[in-house]
């Protein structure tokens, strides 16, 4: 029996790793991710995947590097949730959709930007940014941090 | 009286709008290679162009103004030293129709491997490619042996195998154009995306 669930285990590693579309690199304080109704702890390495919900609590952050080499961090107190996420690795085609929710947020384009610009974009709850190649924040928010 | 009360609802329905929905700033900032780009930002059914470093744009307020260094201090300081390190690439060029090295790409393979170690949590992509000398199959072979080879250098050197992803794209993506055959060094490469 106890191979069985070795095996299923190897198994899930496996898809989880092809479901990721970034991985968590560094981390400050106490960071969590919401994924399917769950709350995980965050650690540096883990996969992000499209639909999470990465949260930071105070004096938190975290940096995240995305398959086509775009870049985003959250400062304290911050949500951010990945609408979407495609990337084709050959072509670099994709889509890169994001809602910052409250807090502050710094990005860096990657690929996907290269190929098709305005193909990452970030929504606040009042505006809707198209990323056109370029290092840029986001705040939502006037007390954050 | 009754314009009155519609008016006084209108008023309370404008400043419950506006706790609703929190302020938000965005800007644009200069990349670290000096390059600056620009976002367009929709708001209120208007398109804002920032394409100028520390151009932004806020919410109730239209059109573009500008990021303070007060504002990059107090409210980004943070979230700006979470990024993460910057991604980096390497090429490493072989002899011909072979998995060996040339002597100056063996060089840089303590610059490659100090990029990998100054990251906590790195991940690592080699695609291996080669010229077009031999047919398509012989040469989707030798770039996974390319790759392979540049994977098990890293290993040895202590770096988790999980943590490279190895791949070979034959002769398909030749960085020189060539005819059929043609014996292209800079084409024979193992390109590595290391972040």
């Amino acid at each position: 029996m106890r191979w069985f669930f070795t095996v299923a285990a190897l198994l899930f590693a496996a898809l989880a790793q092809a479901n990721d579309v970034g991985q968590i690199k560094n981390l400050t304080g106490t960071v969590h991710v919401e994924r399917d109704g769950q709350r995980l702890a965050a650690k540096p390495g883990m996969g992000v995947r499209q639909a999470d919900v990465l949260v930071t609590g105070s004096d938190s952050s975290v940096g995240v590097t995305f398959l086509d080499n775009s870049l985003l961090s959250l400062g304290p107190s911050s949500t951010l949730a990945i609408d979407h996420y495609s990337f084709d690795s050959t072509t670099h085609v994709g889509r890169f959709d994001s809602s910052l929710k409250r807090g502050t947020l710094a990005g860096v384009s990657g690929r996907i930007v290269k190929q098709s610009p305005e193909a990452m974009r970030v929504r606040t709850p009042s505006s809707v940014m198209a990323v056109r190649g370029t290092d840029f924040v986001v705040r939502v928010g006037a007390d954050a941090q | 009286m009754g314009a009155v009360l519609i008016g006084a609802l209108v008023v309370l329905a404008v400043v419950l709008g506006r706790q609703t929905t929190p302020d938000d700033l965005i800007a644009v900032l200069p990349s670290a290679d000096g390059h600056t780009g620009s976002v367009v930002v929709e708001r209120d059914g208007e398109r804002t162009l920032l394409d100028k470093t520390y151009a932004a744009s806020r919410s109730g307020e239209p059109g573009a103004g500008w990021l303070t260094d007060q504002e990059v201090r107090e409210s980004f300081a943070t979230a700006l030293a979470a990024v993460p390190v910057r991604p980096a690439f390497f090429l490493l060029y072989f002899e011909t129709a072979t998995d060996q090295l040339t002597e100056e790409s063996k060089g840089q393979l303590s610059q490659m491997f100090a990029e990998i170690t100054r990251r906590p949590s790195p991940d690592i992509l080699v695609i291996g490619h080669t010229d077009r000398v031999g047919n398509d199959e012989e040469n989707d072979r030798l770039s996974r042996m390319r790759a392979e080879r540049v994977k098990g250098d890293l290993v040895a050197q202590g770096i988790p195998a999980n943590r490279i992803l190895a791949s070979g794209r034959g002769e398909r993506e030749p960085i020189v154009p060539t005819a059929d055959g043609v014996d292209e060094p800079r084409n024979r490469r193992v390109e590595i995306n290391v972040r």
